[in-house]
């Protein structure tokens, strides 16, 4: 590579400081390299802050809860000693159903509140899904092998996946190969009578996603997100002390401790391209940046068609690129309450958790109906937290924060969310209002962040917080695309460390650390 | 992209502008779709009109060829990115034979690209390639739209073409060198005449709006009578340009689209085109992939095979000796050539039989009265093209 234009500064520079970026960052820096990471928000963290939405009420602005970051990784990067505390740890989930008793699924034991049948059912399922999760595990930490090549590394990749599955045993893999293509709707049927049972492991299937229970494909949806808790060390729902922002805060402190240079205000407007190869960044402000490798935590389409742009690209990629499908159906609503949330039949312990509202499997599928016309939902699924009971800092004091992710509400809303914004946010009210009795007259403020808010905050094409649809078409070797599923681009020096790569996003991580593992391979093959 | 609201759904083939008048000169009745059209195999036999491409002047409807129109601030990018050639390097009013291919280097189709203004372009090529043209300009600020319906096209071929355009009035066409466009008048209406063509002979063809095609067609047909014209089908150009050494797709190569086997697909190298890449232009689809291709050496390679004996090679496998055991390619193009003399083929052959001079032998299939005989023939590797008179390149071509 020729630098006589402007000497090499950097051996990486990183598009991004959301979470898969810091950790991507910190990780090449503990291996000695020197690293930039340029972030075009005014602070670190991507979707992944926390941020004031109302005067004196902040909220995480994305994921609320942690539950997929592997502990290895948070004990590697030593989060602690860089200032992450925990608000919450092993947060039990509850499924509200309006007017009555909820179902709560604490982290360990079994669910409260079901008929002995179920019961029994629940725990025979559950300790399958955790076997066959565990089986899946093994996969996320681990590059993806290319298709359609004869080497060998590749094929032992392979082999290894099937050997995992194997290894279940024949009674686990006949099972596991027989659902691994239906429903979860299908499924769920199967194995239980409680329809609020059903609702709430259901709604984990489709959370984030474009897709209702009976869509084909949620099973393995359902099982993907298992697997990654698993992956994670089955650690269960954590709320970091300050939301999600505090541990990007810790992620980049981690960062930074390890060498890592952190500027923050510098949005990229190029990837730049010498020789057939990435050779540093162009900001918006004209200055350009050299670096040996560039490695994007900015969405696939983003990544490719703004900031690289096609000439440099095969057109039978860019295609590939272009269908990916990103668009979000995911909302988020918060509100700033002047008291707790007046939910009814709720201990307290539970509202410190995870509260669905899905209560039955035909709700989620109506709710998704909408969403396959361009509309959103007249009844909402949600997941609510109330993050200010376990954080006092996210709320003045007796006031509190409620954070929900509603869905499904697309993207691209056929009325437009200008128009559909005020409707959409009353209509959540109203679900929620049904849940808490009184909740409208405590609300001092609301926020809410529809998919098409999300991309111009975070800019991320679609406004996806995967940065991409989890479908099996979308995920392992084909996430984001052939081509591009090793974490290296079509493009010598250009890598993706996002969640538009394998396996994927959900304050996981791990994208960033696999990343990491794959520049600093082709350094030692070059 | 326009879309006619023409009922053509309604029958199988379209007619070209040409139509009429072919139906009304043919003997044989022998027609045969190409590209949605119909169009002439043979009028009278393949024999009169393949000598009359090499020893008069011909006329062959090639309307059928799809044709896309590229504009727009980003045309010369858009098309450096299609092809493998280096468009920049065309001039205006000249046309360059180019290939392009998908992301694994295969070939995706070959065409003409005629470049018609300072940023106006034409793609001229056998197939259809919209969706392919559409999927390569996303990024580029270029506006790509199919004119085939838009532009009929005659191809005049053979040593009297230059001649009976002068006899027409077409001053200057004399000096149209090997793939130059000029613009000139046939009786008052305006018409393209490209030097181009698919016979490996001295040629041009005319592109003209298709409300003057028949009168163009009639002013052609009367004029060339003292220069031997004679309308052709597609059989006799199959013969002229095997002689020429020039590819028929779904022939000599499939498509990358198209295929749907292993290995069945064709990379620029393979097909022996190899002169119309360009690693140096900057990057077009396919170039990681062609560059790693030719960094390992081609595994095949399309070549000029010159078979003993005067039976045509049609589809014979190809061994390395004439035991038959040890098979290294197949015919997918043969004839006897009745220019050369020569009993002639073109063949994909394994490496190392592709060199020129090597020995290959050809499982060649005859029937006697319906009576099939197996004959292996030693057959040679040669340079192609296997016909190239000075008359094609000749500027001015002169009188014959």
């Amino acid at each position: 590579m020729s630098n006589r234009q402007f000497p090499s500064q950097y051996d990486c520079v990183v598009i991004g400081a959301g979470h898969n970026g810091l950790i991507c960052a910190a990780l090449l820096a503990q291996a000695g390299r020197s690293v930039l990471v340029l972030e075009a928000g005014a602070q670190v963290g991507g979707a992944a802050i926390t941020r004031e939405f109302a005067p004196g009420f902040r909220v995480s602005a994305g994921a609320h809860l942690l539950h997929l970051m592997p502990a290895d990784l948070l004990r590697a990067l030593k989060l602690e000693s860089h200032g992450l505390q925990w608000a919450g740890q092993r947060l039990p989930t509850t499924a509200l159903i309006a007017g009555a008793a909820a179902l709560t699924l604490s982290h360990d034991a079994a669910v409260q509140g079901l008929s002995p049948a179920d019961a029994a059912a629940f725990s025979v399922y559950r300790e399958r899904m955790r076997r066959f999760a565990a089986a899946i595990a093994p996969i996320f930490s681990r590059i993806p092998p290319r298709l359609g090549t004869n080497a060998w590394p590749d094929r032992l990749s392979l082999l290894r996946m099937a050997w995992q599955i194997r290894k279940l045993g024949r009674s686990d893999m006949r099972e596991l190969l027989r659902i691994g293509g239906m429903n979860v709707y299908d499924l769920l049927e199967e194995n239980f009578d409680s329809a609020a049972l059903k609702g709430a492991l259901g709604f984990d299937a489709v959370l984030g996603a474009n897709f209702g229970p009976r869509s084909p494909g949620t099973v393995l949806t359902l099982l993907y997100r298992l697997a990654a808790e698993s992956a994670a060390g089955n650690t269960g729902l954590s709320q970091p002390k300050g939301g999600m922002g505090a541990l990007c805060d810790a992620l980049a402190k981690a960062a930074a401790a390890a060498g890592a240079v952190i500027r923050t205000g510098s949005a990229v407007d190029r990837i730049l391209v010498e020789a057939d190869r990435a050779c540093g960044v162009l900001l918006d402000s004209g200055e350009r940046i050299a670096a040996k490798q560039v490695i994007s935590n900015a969405d696939p389409k983003t990544t490719f068609l703004k900031l690289l742009g096609t000439a440099d690209l095969d057109a039978g990629f860019v295609r590939r690129v272009g269908h990916i499908r990103s668009q979000g159906l995911a909302a988020k609503i918060h509100l700033a309450l002047n008291r707790l949330p007046p939910f009814t039949a709720v201990p307290e312990a539970a509202l410190r958790g995870r509260l669905l509202f899905a209560p039955s499997l035909s709700y989620i599928e109506h709710a998704y109906n909408h969403a396959k016309y361009g509309e959103f939902s007249a009844s909402p699924t949600m997941e609510i937290t109330v993050p200010s009971i376990n954080d006092a800092t996210l709320a003045p004091t007796g006031k509190h924060v409620l954070s929900a992710i509603v869905q499904y509400a697309p993207y691209a809303l056929k009325q437009g969310w200008d128009n559909g914004r005020q409707h959409f946010l009353d209509t959540a009210l109203d679900a929620i209002e049904a849940l808490a009795p009184g909740l409208r007259g405590c609300i001092v403020a609301a926020e809410v962040v529809t998919p098409a808010d999300m991309e111009k905050q975070f800019r991320g094409s679609g406004g996806h917080w995967h940065h991409g649809d989890l479908a099996f078409d979308q995920i392992l070797m084909m996430r984001p695309v052939p081509g591009a599923a090793q974490y290296r681009t079509p493009l010598e020096g250009l890598f993706l460390c996002g969640a538009g790569c394998h396996p994927g996003g959900g304050v996981m991580g791990i994208a960033g650390r696999n990343a990491a593992e794959q520049v600093l391979r082709g350094e030692a093959t070059s | 992209m326009t879309l006619s609201a023409e009922s053509h759904f309604t029958q199988p083939l379209l007619k070209t502008p040409f139509h009429e008048r072919a139906r009304a000169l043919s003997q044989t009745d022998s027609f045969i779709p190409w590209a949605g059209y119909t169009t002439v195999d043979v009028f009278t036999t393949v024999e009169q009109e393949y000598f009359a491409i090499r020893n008069a002047t011909t006329l062959y409807d090639l309307t059928p060829m799809v044709k896309y129109r590229i504009v727009g601030r980003d045309a010369l990018a858009f098309l450096n990115r299609l092809v493998t050639r280096d468009v920049g390097k065309l001039k205006p009013d000249r046309v360059a034979y180019c290939v392009w291919c998908n992301d694994l280097g295969r070939l995706i189709d070959d065409g003409t690209i005629f470049r018609l203004g300072e940023s106006e372009y034409r793609i001229c090529t056998a197939q259809r390639q919209l969706d392919w043209l559409l999927d390569s300009s996303i990024g580029f600020e270029v506006e790509v739209s199919e004119v085939t319906e838009q532009v009929a096209a005659l191809a005049l071929q053979g040593p009297t073409s230059c001649a009976l355009l002068e006899d027409l009035g077409l001053a200057g066409v004399e000096r149209l060198k090997l793939f130059e466009i000029g613009r000139f008048e046939l009786n008052s209406r305006a018409v393209t005449v490209s030097r181009t063509g698919f016979t490996g002979d001295l040629g041009y063809e005319l592109w003209m709006d298709p409300k003057d095609a028949e009168a163009n067609w009639d002013a052609l047909m009367t004029a060339g009578r003292s220069r031997g014209v004679r309308p052709i089908g597609s059989q006799a150009l199959n013969i002229a340009r095997i002689e020429a050494g020039f590819l028929s797709p779904n022939v000599d190569f499939v498509s990358a689209d198209h295929t749907i086997r292993i290995g069945t697909d064709r990379s620029p190298l393979e097909l022996g085109l190899g002169w119309l890449v360009d690693f140096n232009k900057g990057h077009f689809t396919g170039r990681r992939a062609l560059l790693e291709e030719k960094r390992r050496g081609p595994l095949r390679q399309l070549v000029g095979l010159d078979i003993e004996g005067n039976k045509p090679a049609h589809n014979a496998l190809l061994y390395a000796n004439n035991s038959g055991k040890r098979e290294i390619g197949n015919v997918s193009s043969a004839i006897w050539s009745p220019t050369c003399k020569r009993n002639i083929a073109l063949a994909m052959v394994d490496a190392p039989y592709f060199k020129v001079g090597s020995t290959v032998w050809a499982e060649i299939y005859l029937s006697r009265e319906l009576v099939w005989e197996r004959r292996m023939s030693r057959a040679q590797v040669v340079e192609r093209p296997f016909f190239a008179p000075e008359r094609r390149r000749a500027t001015p071509p002169g009188q014959f």
